[in-house]
């Protein structure tokens, strides 16, 4: 298998992130361990896409401490995210992962293979030569997580990748989950689907207001909340 | 890749565009800096071309103001200087920035003015009459205001007519700084007096209401003086083909072919290089 | 060129001095534009990308020296050029290489600014993207020029069009000099001042063709590129 993955376990302490007044991101202590997904969910506004992108290192905290593998500077050779709101780069589907492919630095050589694997993986056949930007909504999802599967990351982050996905993509997307996760990578991915949090997470994280509220293994979070927020959350009622 | 290919292609073409008319400039050619009113009698046209079949070399006329010229001239950026303005030309010439110069031609400045003639100056043979009654009657006057060689005459006729121009000019007198085309367009334009070269005039094709008020007079012959750029000062000059030049245009051939240049049946230019006072 | 005769029937029989003046006019403005999009692009990429004490100054500059006024650049280019200037050396004063140094001086702040703008626009949409790919400074600058190419087209019109009508930069140091540095604009002028309007205004007509056949060509350029590249 993988060499065991340098950016592992990431460790966060105590982080907090503000933009003026706010705190985005209020103390937030925890880790992400080599294993099964990590999923957030929280309301609109919890800090999900934040805390996704401080750990993926594109946001510095405010104040904290963040390590990969231990280390504070972590360039993310071997980490990839699949945004909320992706980007399309202005070139064809086959276009947008090639790029993803040379600035992993994917031999050449090898490109053509891994590209025509990766469409097939999230079911883009056909679409190869379409340009990125005039694929649907779903469809450009699909492709934003095939440029982050490009990278072959050990450590990948997913923003709501299944917002939307009609069913059968968003089955298909899970599975794709379930085999990254077989093959070693760890997954961290935000959601507002609790049966899909049920059915990828190793461990749940619930944030509220840029706060941690509860986590814990999947099965223990829906059977017995600890908080009464979590209970309430599950039960969808409003969080105040 | 691509764009790296294309980076390349562009330079190389870029670099090969530029160089091309760099080879192009070594060939035998020097520069003129003459006048506006030179170029637009069309002389160099018909002169050139001769010149060139004769000895091989280009001309290439830069036409300004007379005062744009001799400044080039003493910028070292001619080699051969073709001007009308003698009192300023001689000047340029005692201090040191070229010559000597000598007398090629000489032709002669017209009062032009409208048809209507409201000034009521046509046929006048005093030229300083014509210009005081045009101040007295306040008839609107076009002057170049360009320092031109045309300028310094009109400015000369002005004083010699006793008035002060600078003092005693008013609203109708409108200095527009520009060349004779553009002022003799300015005349047209606005029913205005002015006084050009014969040759520029005739050339002139949007002459609409403007017609000759005054010719003739000996004051407005207008001598043309053609001198090289000092090389002792200007280490470009081209002296060996800059002196063909001159020699062409003061020797008995140049002399007749600038007697041959007609325009409408008309003579234009009347050589003069063997009269030593000119 | 012959007196007598109008602009239209120049072109109908092939008047070799027109299209000579033609083919001039167009080498030097599409060189301007070449050079100044050399330069400017860059620029323009620079001053989008990167943040450094004064960016915001020499975007204004930059801006505001899309307005720069012809006359002062070519006297400006004249000074530096003449024999008596700093550079008189190259003895370039009154060549086609002159021109094009002018009009890339006039044409290369219009690429920049407006460069800077569309590379900024495509940055804010790129900039995670490429964090996340961790793409380094350099193939960051090239990716966005490549991906802003079509948008970069309508600066480059903008450039070439400002070269192909300017004259004032031109006439000074060019010299107008006729069959070698007597192009569209400084004909045009010379004709005027000949009081030859009618020849003129054909030559402007023929001028106004020349360019928006040149944007034509580049708009169809634009579409069919952007049908393929999104
Ligand atoms: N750059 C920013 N400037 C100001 N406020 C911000 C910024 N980024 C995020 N926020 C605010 O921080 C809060 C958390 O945002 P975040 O995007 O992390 O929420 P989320 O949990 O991902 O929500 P959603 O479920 O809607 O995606 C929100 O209230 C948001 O408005
Ligand atoms: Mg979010």
């Amino acid at each position: 298998m993988r060499t065991p993955a340098l950016d592992l376990p990431v460790r966060l302490l105590e982080v907090r992130v503000r933009t003026g007044a706010v705190a985005i991101l209020d103390g937030i202590t925890m880790m992400l361990e080599a294993g099964a997904p990590t999923v957030l969910v929280g309301p609109n506004g919890a800090g999900k896409t934040t805390l996704l992108r401080v750990a993926m290192g594109l946001i510095r905290p405010t104040s904290g401490l963040i390590t990969w593998g231990g280390r504070e500077i972590c360039p993310p050779t071997r980490r990839a995210i699949m945004f909320q709101r992706p980007a399309m780069l202005r070139r064809s589907a086959a276009g947008n992962i090639r790029y993803a492919l040379a600035a992993a630095g994917v031999p050449r050589a090898k490109r053509d293979a891994r590209i025509a694997q990766l469409i097939a993986d999230v079911g883009l056949k056909g679409l190869e030569h379409r340009p990125a930007r005039r694929l649907s909504g779903g469809e450009q999802q699909r492709l934003a997580l095939a440029r982050a599967l490009a990278r072959d990351p050990d450590l990948l982050f997913l923003d709501e990748p299944t917002a939307s996905l009609d069913p059968a993509a968003t089955n298909a997307i899970e599975d794709i989950v379930r085999n990254v996760t077989a093959r070693g990578v760890k997954v961290v991915m935000s959601t507002h689907d609790l049966g899909q949090a049920n059915r990828l997470a190793g461990e749940i994280v619930l944030l509220h207001r840029g706060r941690l509220i509860e986590s814990g293994p999947a099965a223990e979070f829906f059977a017995s909340p600890r908080t009464e927020q979590t209970r309430k959350f599950i039960a969808g009622e409003l969080l105040v | 890749m691509l764009n790296r290919r294309l980076l390349i292609a562009s330079v190389t073409l870029g670099a090969a565009l530029f160089a091309a008319p760099v080879a192009q400039a070594q060939d035998k050619s020097i520069i003129v800096a003459s006048t506006t009113s030179t170029r637009d009698s069309g002389l160099f046209e018909y002169l050139l071309p001769k010149f060139k079949a004769k000895t091989g070399i280009t001309v290439k006329v830069v036409a300004q103001g007379t005062g744009k010229a001799l400044d080039t001239g003493r910028r070292c950026d001619a080699d051969v200087l073709f001007v009308h303005a003698k009192a300023a030309e001689e000047k340029f010439v005692k201090e040191g920035y070229g010559g000597p110069r000598h007398p090629v031609m000489y032709n002669d400045f017209v009062v032009v003015g409208p048809k209507s003639d409201p000034a009521g100056i046509k046929g006048m043979k005093d030229v300083g009459k014509a210009l005081v009654t045009l101040m007295n009657k306040k008839a609107d006057f076009i002057s170049r205001g360009d320092n031109s060689g045309t300028n310094k005459a009109e400015l000369r006729l002005w004083k010699a007519s006793g008035v002060n121009i600078d003092k005693q000019k008013g609203p109708w007198y409108k200095a527009i700084g520009q060349g004779m085309g553009a002022t003799l367009n300015a005349a047209a334009a606005s029913n205005g007096y002015t006084l050009t070269d014969r040759a520029t005039w005739i050339h002139f094709k949007n002459k609409q209401n403007l017609v000759i008020e005054v010719e003739g007079d000996k004051r407005l012959f207008n001598q043309y003086g053609v001198f090289l750029v000092n090389p002792k000062r200007c280490p470009h000059v081209k002296v060996d083909l800059g002196q063909a030049f001159i020699n062409y245009l003061i020797s008995p051939e140049g002399q007749t072919v600038i007697k041959g240049y007609k325009v409408d049946g008309q003579e234009l230019f009347y050589p003069d290089a063997n009269d030593p006072n000119a | 060129m012959p007196d007598d005769t109008s602009a239209l029937q120049l072109v109908l029989s092939g008047d070799p001095t027109l299209f000579a003046i033609v083919r001039l006019s167009l080498f030097m403005s599409l060189s301007a534009v070449l050079f100044a999009t050399l330069i400017g692009v860059p620029f323009g990429a620079l001053l989008a990308l990167t943040r450094f004490p004064g960016r915001e100054t020499a975007i204004v500059v930059a801006n505001a020296l899309m307005g720069l006024p012809p006359v002062v650049v070519g006297l400006a280019i004249y000074l530096l050029l003449s024999r008596s200037g700093p550079l008189g050396f190259l003895g370039l004063l009154f060549t086609v290489q002159a021109m094009i140094i002018a009009q890339a001086v006039l044409v290369t702040p219009i690429i920049a600014a407006l460069a800077r703008q569309t590379i900024e626009d495509l940055w804010a949409e790129y900039r995670d993207e490429m964090a996340a790919m961790n793409i380094g400074p350099l193939q960051r600058v090239v990716t966005l020029i490549w991906d802003a190419r079509f948008s970069l087209v309508t600066s480059l019109l903008a450039g070439f069009g400002r070269a192909a009508a300017e004259v004032g930069a031109i006439i000074i140091v060019g010299g107008n000099i006729d069959g070698f540095t007597r192009t569209m604009t400084t004909a045009i002028a010379l004709e005027t001042s000949k009081g030859d309007l009618p020849l003129a205004i054909g030559l402007g007509m023929i001028l106004i063709a020349i360019v928006i056949v040149i944007n034509a060509l580049a708009w169809v350029a634009r579409r069919v590129g952007e049908r393929y590249a999104g």
